[in-house]
């Protein structure tokens, strides 16, 4: 069995371009000194006098620097210190991070009365203290240089600040007096702001509410109303289904609500027991999802063939068998019916398709295997989208017509993200009163007549209702930095009630939940005790028009299909550099949105045969961050493009990211008003969204057409290669139950033989004896990470979490281009099997805390060591920034700070010159007064110059043994949470003493899982502290090997 | 974990602070000093008036103005009731200016009264003792005198036995070449530039290891504000201002409210015996220092209450924060935790920040180099649990190696270093 697992193509076929690169990992060109290598000292080009010159500077400079007084620091202390506050002591308030419909109940850690970190709330039932990399990295949008920072009015084409909040009510007041109001917002689940809409719109007679989601989920709304009566999405239970088969729905990446269900489903992927079950989940998608790569067994379709597929299915369930011309396919949809039946109702079908027609199939389906009252659950119904897109529809004709009395718009952005944008724009900016509470100049408010920034969420008391009777509280961690005021105080001042938000809303909880006011604002949820579960009642009605009109959908040559990436979503926190840089979980690619393509669709329409015989071409491709562009054409709209391939598409699919191309209706202000991070990041596809009359839809037929331009991407994908040495160990459940030690029998079968090897006196310990190097004892802790491969989703809310932590800077695109990122944790992405369709596997990868370490060998300065406690601890003081730790470093992972990303240095503007040379703009963003209030005051701003790395959250491990020895209680230190541990919604993450058998991670490693731990390259005896758990998937193939391979022996 | 600045409740009308529950529960009854530190100390002092009545001699001057012995319990527990209606009450309030914060017997029991007044009674000042350590006298201008006498008398010998040896090859008549003068001599000529490169190279490298240390910085601060006078003379415990010393990485200066608990009585320094000096010798007038405190804190001392804040900023008009210079300054790659050192390590403030109880203006005591960290944490032993008696702190207990160590007599005690406090990741990330 050989299983091969590949990052790239390039890496896949062996090419020559493939290999140069590998051997020059590190090639970096060493200005001024950069021709040494190839002639000596002597013959350099440098000369002689640049070298004096280097050297008298350097030395003036330091004497200068040594002789500068020490500036006059000063501690002023406060005038009357809040009771509960200590400075120094970070406090912990419940609150809730609301985004749109997007909702996570979290803790948010405030430091000296600034917010700094977002933990997910473990009293949450619905998502058990998980969170995701959008609700990790809002922190950094409440410190946002592009806020507004008090209201304005709209002058010509500038914009004037109204001086105080009366005033706007007057200005506004006056303007919609007897007007009827079109209120425009993104979905709103809270209770008390549903309230006060209604108590508004009651005084303004004919006024409407209209909510419109950037990403519409109307099909699956209107679809249940049909079936169920009811205009809503009920609550999924993944965690009850032993089969899931999902049509497109990305449920763990960005479908509806993916932090609730990545919990449910890896609840029932967690390997336990000597006879373990999984559920197993089945994929049919056109694009290589993030859900789709974690399936157990996977099956590409066109887009347009979405409907049919689910048909095939609803008619497999009852016997018929499917005929499509992919065979594949007809496999798949067999033994997906097979399966789905023989679940028992203990199985679940979602489809992430916004087609009403596809959604009322959907619901037959479930209703055909007895879903209902089992995996769905109709008594608790979930809020998160409530968009209509009919009614949006019919509002964009009224303010097109100009009937609209007066507008206005509180989280939407439908410029920006309506397929129609630019002329809704048009007629937006002709209507006479347009209010907007936005808190940036995004393309919608840029519009308006009148500006209102409403406070950051961090900023806020609030309530939201993610599902029925499950509440969860918002309150203030900080005093809003700007004169910005709530969205509803403005309603509620113009409808004549002279309360303010605060009031009203304590008002408004007091009053039901009396006495246990103070507790649900401490917790942050409420929740009911003894949740019901039922089915809906069915009503077949439209059935057979629904299946008619499926049937009669058209496939196009070639299709376009449209997804949301884990970092950016829908695009309004586009201007948040930590998800501008988070690479996507598949392509790898960060700051840009680009055309994907399968191997095969891009021989066909750019004609680089990246699997071909001429390795040339493909390096070329590969090698270089420049991607040649295509044109795409919907609809008679286009949009250029560049072309990224990767395995898992469709072969006549091409897949565009939303959410990007964020931009103002005057370019160049763009970095001025949305901000210097969506500046320039990508390209918007919304415009080539389709609407079909009813709903909007994610996929269309489009014209591809190949152009001379190229584009450079910035993708991690392949910086730190692997040299295909064995890392990752996976195999299948029947397997696993069959012979647990199977798995792991390679490596422990060479484990067994080094030990022999060790000693002439036969047996010796692997890890005392199989070196020269003298054993360390760890006589207090040791800490240890173990992480579960079956239960990491790839979704990249660790990433972001260590990023806020840690202080990892933002390098920006053109660094990234150069593999200068700096993220201490990454999350590799392994492809293996077919091109076509191939299996995926995700493996973060973070500094391993070698007890033999590499690293610390080759140090010259000993700034890298290892502690008592099992760290390699990185000391950036010491660093002199040889970077031979990071060649010696088998797994990657040491990140060097090529250049001043923080503006840690002592002069100040020293980026300045490097602007657009070298570093973006981003980059600069992060270095602002104002967003520099995001830096955890425990962890050392890195200066230029210097290695560093993942520290094992050490600022954690310090104050929990502080903790520890202040309550005299060694449990304390048992398990400890990191911050990738505390983000993770699947709790794929373990960590703790590992010399405490009581320990999870000890438990883990011995008893739980012992023949699923491995550790990465354990054969090189760097004896790592992280730890890993073998991939098991639930399926029949043999994982990792070619299907065509599998036939064959067959 | 809980935090005393969250407990406690700091009361303006009162002459005693109220310390949170949490501390009363560890106090034995019996612990008069204990009980005082904690609940008294903030408004009495045992022997001499603070904001409230000096305690030793207290039950005698009750016995003196014929009240029954049972009245200062009442008094404790009902102040404010008691100062309306019973006239000794009354006389005190307008004798100290407000009237004390009652403690109810469920706070501050009878048996606990008694052992206060008792060890307030029994209470005899402490003699001044010297700075721990003490100081050892510096010898090092009598080594180097000594040195310059030794060398010059070696010079003098050289010259000499040159000069004799001149004497006695002329007395033999060998006929040597004229001897150059010392001053043109290669030899001392190339010593002396040795000397003087190597002294160089020192000087160079201590000021080099220096660059950004300032032992000794006494900045001159915005109040003159007296260690010596606080914590010394009227024995302030030091946690009641930095309580942050205990619970933070932090020890904090303490913010202005907590200056007014006790300085809304005390409205000026008079003290004659100890005239308040400036480092170098300039007096100052303490009363014009606390009239600068009552203007940052916006308090009238004439009506006896704060300003009124009518520009609505919620504190009172024309009250602004302090702006204390720093004087003990950490470069920014060092995490140093107060906490760990006072409540875990039970070191004293004075270990690092000398006798600063004799300070009139503070200064920087230590060096705060990483070499005189490591020094310490090499020295300094850890609280270490003994299996034996349940001794010592319980999260000690993992460290199996050295139990084991101990109970077979190769390791006689713990130090910091052993536990890792001399690696770098405990004070760099």
């Amino acid at each position: 069995m050989n299983k091969k697992y590949w990052q790239s193509f390039g890496e896949l076929n062996h090419t020559e371009g493939f290999e140069q690169a590998n051997k020059n990992e590190f090639k970096e060109e060493l200005l001024p000194l950069a021709d040494l290598e190839d002639k000596g000292l002597l013959d350099a080009k440098t000369p002689r006098r640049d070298f004096l010159k280097y050297l008298g500077f350097s030395t003036a400079a330091a004497a200068v620097a040594a002789s500068c007084e020490i500036p006059v620091r000063k501690a002023v202390p406060y005038l009357q210190k809040p009771e509960d506050l200590i400075p120094g002591v970070a406090n912990y308030y419940a609150s809730t991070y609301v985004n749109g419909g997007d909702t996570v109940p979290v803790v948010v850690k405030q430091r000296d009365g600034r917010p700094i970190k977002i933990e997910g709330n473990e009293l949450s039932t619905i998502t058990k203290g998980g969170t995701n990399a959008q609700a990790q990295a809002s922190v950094l949008d409440l410190y946002d240089t592009t806020r507004l920072r008090h209201p304005l009015q709209k002058e010509g084409r500038d914009f004037k600040e109204v001086s105080s909040f009366d005033n706007f009510d007057k200005l506004v007041g006056d303007a919609i007096a007897g007007k009827q109001v079109a209120l425009l917002t993104s979905t709103i689940h809270s209770p008390s702001t549903l309230q006060i809409i209604s108590e508004f719109l009651a005084k303004f007679p004919g006024s409407r509410h209209v909510q419109y989601d950037a990403v519409s989920y109307h099909g699956i709304l209107s679809a249940n109303e049909a079936c169920y009566g009811k205009r809503a999405i009920p609550s999924y239970h993944f965690d009850a289904a032993k089969v899931i088969v999902s049509l497109g729905a990305d449920f763990l990446g960005s479908w509806l609500s993916p932090v609730e269900f990545s919990a449910q489903y890896a609840s029932n992927r967690k390997i336990k027991g000597e006879k373990p079950e999984m559920n197993r989940h089945i994929q049919f998608e056109s694009m290589l999802s993030l859900t789709g790569s974690n399936a157990d067994d996977r099956f590409v379709h066109m887009p347009s063939q979405t409907g049919a597929v689910a048909l095939a299915l609803l008619n497999a369930l009852a016997g018929t068998a499917p005929s499509f011309t992919d065979k594949k396919l007809n496999e798949g949809i067999v033994l997906a019916a097979e399966k789905l039946k023989a679940a028992n109702g203990e199985a679940l079908v979602v489809s992430g398709s916004n087609d009403v027609n596809v959604q009322v199939v959907v619901n037959a389906i479930n209703e055909a295997i007895g879903a209902g009252g089992k995996t769905i659950n109709w008594s608790i119904t979930s809020n998160y989208r409530n968009g209509n897109d009919t009614e949006f529809a019919k509002l964009v004709a009224d303010i097109n017509a100009g009937t609209v009395g007066a507008l206005f718009v509180y989280g939407a952005n439908p410029v920006y993200n309506y397929s129609d944008g630019k002329k809704l724009g048009e007629a937006i900016s002709k209507l006479p009163v347009t209010v907007s509470f936005s808190a940036t100049l995004d393309e919608t408010t840029e519009l308006c007549k009148y500006i209102i920034p409403s406070h950051h969420w961090l900023e806020s008391w609030g309530d939201a209702e993610p599902k029925t009777g499950y509440i969860s509280l918002q309150q203030p961690t900080i005093y809003p930095l700007f004169k910005t005021r709530y969205f509803q105080t403005s309603l509620l001042k113009w409808a004549g009630n002279p309360v303010n938000y605060e009031t009203y809303f304590k008002t408004y909880w007091t009053g039901k939940l009396a006495g246990a006011y103070d507790k649900a604002l401490q917790d942050g949820v409420v929740e009911p005790t003894a949740p019901t579960v039922a089915a809906g009642t069915f009503n077949a009605a439209k059935l057979e028009e629904a299946k008619a009109k499926v049937a009669a959908v058209k496939a196009g040559a070639f299709e376009i299909a449209f997804y949301q990436k884990v970092s950016i979503g829908d695009g309004n926190q586009a201007n948040n550099p930590w998800l501008q840089e988070l690479p996507d979980p598949i392509s790898k690619v960060t700051w840009d949105n680009y055309a994907v393509m399968s191997p095969a669709l891009a021989k066909e329409v750019i004609g680089i045969d990246i699997m071909g015989k001429d390795q040339r071409q493909s390096d070329k491709y590969e090698v270089t961050p420049e991607k040649p562009v295509v044109k795409l054409t919907v609809n008679g709209k286009s949009l250029e493009l560049p072309v990224l391939i990767v395995p898992g598409n469709h072969s006549k699919v091409v897949s565009v990211a939303l959410g990007y191309g964020r931009q103002s209706a005057d370019a160049a202000k763009t970095a001025e008003y949305i901000g210097r991070s969506a500046n320039g990041a990508g390209q918007n596809a919304y415009p080539l969204v389709g609407f079909d009359g009813t709903s909007i839809i994610y996929s269309a037929e489009v014209k591809l057409e190949k152009t001379d331009k190229t584009y450079p991407l910035a993708q991690t994908q392949v910086h730190g290669f692997t040299e295909s040495r064995p890392i990752l160990h996976e195999t299948n459940l029947e397997a696993y139950q069959k012979n647990p030690e199977e798995v792991l029998k390679e490596v422990n079968d060479e484990r067994e033989a080094l030990t022999l090897a060790a000693g002439p006196d036969g047996r010796k310990d692997f890890v005392k004896d199989a070196t020269i190097y003298p054993d360390f004892v760890k006589p207090g802790i040791k800490w240890g990470m173990s992480i579960d491969l079956n239960t990491c989703t790839g979704c990249s809310a660790c990433v972001v979490a260590c990023t806020a932590e840690n202080n990892v800077s933002v390098v920006g695109k053109m660094q990234v281009q150069r593999a200068h990122e700096m993220h201490w944790l990454r999350i590799d992405r392994y492809f293996t099997g077919s091109v076509e369709n191939p299996d995926v596997v995700f493996q973060p990868m973070l500094c391993q805390h070698c007890d033999n370490a590499p690293c610390e060998n080759v140090c010259p300065v000993a700034a890298t060591n290892h502690s008592s406690e099992g760290l390699n601890q990185m000391t950036y003081n010491r660093c002199i920034g040889t970077r031979y730790c990071a060649n010696n470093c088998p797994f990657k992972v040491r990140r060097f700070n090529w250049l001043d990303y923080t503006g840690a240095d002592s002069f100040a503007d020293n980026q300045q010159p490097l602007i657009g040379v070298d570093m973006n703009e981003s980059v600069m963003q992060m270095n602002d007064d104002l967003t520099r209030m995001v830096l955890n005051p425990d962890v050392t701003v890195r200066s230029r110059g210097v290695i560093e790395k993942c520290s094992f959250c050490v600022q954690r491990l310090q104050d929990s043994k502080l903790t520890a020895k202040k309550e005299q209680n060694p449990a304390l230190v048992r398990n400890v949470k990191t911050a990738c541990m505390q983000a993770c919604p699947t709790n794929a993450i373990s960590f703790g003493n590992v010399n405490d058998q009581e320990s999870d991670v000890y438990k883990i490693r011995n008893v739980e899982q012992k023949h699923r731990n491995f550790y990465v390259l354990e054969q090189l005896h760097v004896l790592p502290n992280v730890s890993y758990l073998a991939k098991i998937r639930n399926t029949e193939r043999h994982i990792g090997v070619a299907e065509e391979a599998t036939a064959e022996k067959a | 974990m809980s935090c005393i600045s969250q407990n406690v409740k700091r009361v303006f009308t009162g002459l005693l602070i109220v310390v949170s529950l949490l501390f009363s529960n560890s106090i034995l009854a019996a612990d008069g000093e204990a009980i005082f530190k904690a609940k008294c100390a903030a408004c009495h002092k045992p022997i001499g008036d603070l904001s409230g009545p000096q305690l030793k001699g207290a039950k005698e001057r009750q016995a003196a103005a014929g009240l029954p012995a049972d009245w200062v319990y009442k008094w404790v527990a009902n102040t404010t009731s008691m100062v309306e209606t019973d006239p000794y009450a009354k006389a005190l309030k307008a004798k100290y200016g407000a009237v004390m914060t009652p403690f109810p017997e469920s706070q501050v029991s009878k048996a606990d009264i008694d052992a206060i007044l008792d060890w307030a009674d029994k209470y005899t000042p402490p003699v001044p003792q010297a700075a721990a350590g003490g100081q050892e006298e510096d010898h090092s201008l009598l080594y180097g005198i000594l040195t310059l006498i030794l060398a010059f008398v070696i010079f003098t010998l050289v010259q000499v036995n040159g000069s004799l040896r001149k004497l006695s090859d002329e007395k033999d008549d060998i006929r040597r070449s004229e001897p150059i003068p010392f001053y043109r001599n290669k030899s001392y000529l190339m010593i002396l530039v040795l000397a003087l490169a190597a002294l160089a190279g020192y000087f160079f490298m201590e000021a080099a290891i220096g660059t950004g240390r300032q032992q000794n910085y006494q900045p001159e601060q915005p109040i003159f504000y007296s260690h010596k006078v606080h914590a010394g003379t009227n024995q302030i415990s030091c946690l009641y201002c930095h309580g942050g010393a205990q619970d933070s990485k932090h020890a904090n200066i303490p913010s202005v409210n907590i200056c007014m608990n006790c300085h809304k009585g005390i409205k000026e320094y008079a003290k004659e015996s100890e005239a308040l000096l400036r480092a170098d010798g300039t007096p100052v007038d303490g009363t014009a220092e606390i009239q600068k405190l009552y203007k940052y804190a916006g308090w009238n001392a004439d009506t006896k209450t704060y300003n009124p804040d009518n520009n609505g900023d919620g504190v009172p008009d024309g009250a602004t924060e302090i702006p204390w210079i720093k004087i003990h300054n950490l470069p920014d790659h060092v995490y140093f935790n107060h906490s760990q050192h006072v409540k875990v390590g039970k070191q004293q403030c004075q270990t690092c920040h000398g006798n600063i109880q004799e300070m009139p203006e503070v200064y920087q005591f230590s060096t705060l180099s990483m070499g005189w960290c490591i020094n310490c944490h090499r020295t300094t032993k850890v609280d270490f649990y003994n299996k034996a008696d349940s001794s010592g702190n319980k999260f000690y207990s993992i460290y199996e190696k050295f139990h084991n160590d101990i109970k077979s007599g190769k390791l006689d005690s713990v130090t910091v270093e052993k536990i890792g406090g001399t690696e770098c990741q405990k004070c760099h990330y």
